[in-house]
């Protein structure tokens, strides 16, 4: 199914919460979605016998500079196709539906989203830092993190 | 760790309980494979409830590349990502920045990219295999497979001049052309390491000791495969016919002939770590087939197409992914209007692999745990990034 | 090898001092920590292995630190497994040698600059004996650091009071 027909469904079915997008002349077809209503997008795609995406590939955060950004990667194992979906949301109040419980995937790559960006995936099971250790201050992969000077005692700098 | 699981009475009514135990499983232990942590909760010798921690060779990869000079410069870092697959890590980035920067590049450059992932798949699978063995209590396999792999690095050592980390395949091309004499002493290779892995299958794979704690042992069946997104050996090892190679081809996978290996529950159920074993096992036969072909078939041409050294690309982002040993080895790259990569998230097999071994451990008994990890086959490297 | 030039002739009786003894026996069973952090594991693998086969050095894998004399760090050291190592360390029972394997644990390597997580070189936790360049360093230069190690402990002495 190509991105149009894609793009179309979910027109139809969601109307307003799909923002706008790109289908053409880019490497991945996407667009963006309303962050409050992701998850029940994500259980429609799931579940849809023209969709069925069963597949996460990949669950990205991105810091935009002002608003921080979720990118799904979708793929579909039985009709074997693509497609993308994005959500933005201010950094100061960054609360993203989880999607844990469509795909169980989602489950560290949220962890990991929290632990470097501090996105705040509202009903995760177990949303604490995976990579970092516990008492870590900070989102390092934020434009604007600085390293601190110590941590535990122990010169961070070179 | 006081939680109660069981009550027994006595036939005097005195009540009987077991406890839990918290064991915990690392970050310094032989059959890790580096510096994972398990907290594992036992019932006795049953496993209750694994809690992987991770981030001990966290090494900041994705905010080294926000701070390269250019999409070049990534490639070294990627190689120490996945460090028992460097070239396939190579591979998989530059795919993902030739989508993101619209680059066609020529097609020998596509044949040798093919040849060195394929050697680089049986040299990752040779570890795995090997290190597996000796989680089973099989040095012998260990020593044969390394003694093998060492073919390879030379190879790749005759090619770029690194044995582990290469930095040999560029966006847009190699760093060099292949040298003199590399086709001849990889047919030789292929010609050899037959004979090898014939022997290691009769040796381990058929192993009655190696069936016995391999087979129905960390079952994972099917939609569970899926719906945890896991990929490469692992999924396929659970009868799931998918691979990227075939199913999405990137490059020039589409002109060989080679069969996507499935597991189908020969010795117990179907997605068993003897399964999964037996997939990486297996893949080894078709590598050596593609490899056959690509040189066989090897086009005469250039290996570095002329691109500019800064590269600045049209604001966007792209997914691009390969088949590593691992499974689906995605980078997400978003650019801006800057010769810097913007945000590049590597989207690692091994990440997604190890994320299910809670649900696949439940009720074993501890030994078995250490199978399990094995057989997932996981590089700290690569979890952690 | 101070101790075997002396042959066995005649009567089977070797004259040395107590401290050649000694060193010559520690020297040639290093029983090395079974603990690989990163890239630099995979090549140490590779050095214990077939083709470069380190036990002929007397160098044996052992899982515990307890029954160890020399820890290769091998990798990059985050500050998450800093202080896992430095409790390895106290572990390990005197005397007790550190090889620090590579570029990364020698001083941070490629991640000196933007790694927030890496420590810059083992050497801010726990002192190294000899430092092994690369990244990663190939086999034969791991097993050169072990032969320089041997050489430090054969002109040390544990029967002599050490100059404070």
């Amino acid at each position: 199914m190509t991105a149009q027909e894609i793009n179309e469904i979910l027109k139809a079915q969601f109307g307003d919460a799909v923002l706008e997008g790109k289908l053409e002349n880019v490497p991945d077809p996407f667009v963006k979605v309303q962050p409050e209503r992701i998850l029940e997008i994500a259980a429609f795609v799931r579940s849809d016998e023209r969709l069925q995406f069963d597949y996460l590939m990949c669950l990205s955060g991105v810091d935009y500079k002002g608003k921080l950004g979720v990118t799904y990667h979708l793929y579909s194992m039985v009709h074997r196709h693509k497609f993308v979906l994005k959500v933005e949301v201010p950094t100061e109040t960054p609360n993203i539906p989880s999607v844990e419980s469509v795909w169980k995937t989602a489950d560290w790559h949220e962890r990991e989203a929290f632990d470097l960006y501090g996105i705040n995936f509202t009903g995760h099971p177990d949303l604490r830092r995976i990579l970092l250790p516990y008492d870590w201050e900070g989102y390092p992969l934020r434009k604007d993190y600085q390293t601190p000077e110590y941590y535990n005692g122990m010169k961070v700098p070179y | 760790m006081t939680e109660t699981t069981e009550t027994i009475k006595t036939s005097t009514g005195r009540v009987l309980r077991t406890e839990e135990m918290v064991v915990n499983m690392g970050p310094q232990h032989p059959s890790t494979h580096g510096v994972l942590r398990l907290e594992v909760v036992l019932d006795g010798e049953i496993v209750v409830d694994v809690i992987p921690h991770m981030g001990y060779l966290h090494r900041c990869f994705e905010k080294h590349c926000e701070h390269m000079t250019n999409y070049q410069q990534v490639v070294p870092y990627v190689d120490r990502m996945d460090y028992v697959a460097a070239m396939t890590n190579e591979f998989a980035y530059v795919v993902a920045a030739e989508k993101l920067l619209k680059i066609e590049v020529p097609e020998r450059v596509h044949y040798i990219r093919i040849i060195m992932s394929e050697l680089q798949r049986i040299a990752s699978h040779l570890i795995a295999i090997g290190t597996f063995g000796i989680d089973m209590g099989a040095f012998t396999p260990f020593l044969y497979y390394f003694r093998d792999r060492e073919k390879i690095l030379e190879l790749f050592e005759m090619t770029c001049g690194a044995r582990l980390l290469y930095n040999y395949i560029w966006i847009g091309g190699l760093s060099h052309d292949l040298p003199p004499g590399f086709i001849e002493k990889t047919k030789e290779f292929c010609k050899d390491f037959k004979t090898t892995l014939k022997e290691v299958n009769d040796l381990l794979n058929y192993n009655e000791i190696f069936i016995k704690r391999t087979a129905n042992v960390g079952v994972l069946p099917k939609d569970l495969a899926i719906n945890y997104a896991c990929s490469g050996p692992m999924l396929r090892g659970s009868g799931v016919n998918f691979d990227l190679r075939r199913d999405d081809p990137y490059t020039m996978y589409d002109k060989f002939e080679w069969d996507v290996i499935v597991g189908k529950g020969e010795m117990g159920a179907v997605g068993d770590v003897w399964d999964r074993n037996m997939v990486r096992q297996r893949e080894m036969w078709e590598s050596l087939r593609i490899i056959e072909q690509a040189i066989a078939s090897l086009p005469e041409g250039d290996v570095q197409k002329a691109i500019p050294k800064r590269i600045r690309p049209v604001p966007g982002d792209a997914y691009g992914r390969v088949e590593g040993p691992r499974g689906e080895l995605g980078f997400y790259i978003v650019a801006e209007d800057s010769v810097t990569p913007y945000r590049i998230k590597a989207r690692a097999p091994a990440f997604v692999n190890l994320s299910v071994i809670n649900e696949i451990s439940k009720g074993a008994m501890l030994a078995d745990l250490v199978a399990i990890i094995g057989s997932i086959d996981i590089v700290l490297g690569e979890v952690d990034r | 090898m101070g101790l075997l030039d002396q042959k066995f002739e005649s009567s089977n009786v070797v004259i040395t001092t107590m401290d050649d003894l000694l060193n010559w026996a520690r020297l040639s069973s290093l029983w090395q920590m079974q603990f690989g952090l990163a890239c630099c594991a995979i090549e140490m693998m590779a050095a214990s292995a077939s083709n470069f086969d380190m036990m002929r050095f007397g160098v044996i894998p052992r899982a515990t630190p307890r029954q160890c004399d020399v820890m290769i760090v091998s990798g990059t050291v985050t500050l998450k497994m800093a202080s896992r190592i430095k409790r390895l360390y106290d572990q390990m029972s005197e005397p007790r040698y550190v090889i620090s394997m590579g570029s990364c644990s020698n001083c941070g390597g490629p991640y000196w600059e933007h790694g927030y997580h890496v420590l810059k070189g083992v050497d801010r936790v726990i002192p190294v004996d000899v430092y092994v360049p690369g990244c990663p360093p190939r086999p034969e230069a791991l097993i050169e650091g072990l032969i320089k190690l041997q050489e430090k402990i054969r002109n040390e002495s544990l029967v002599q009071k050490k100059a404070v």
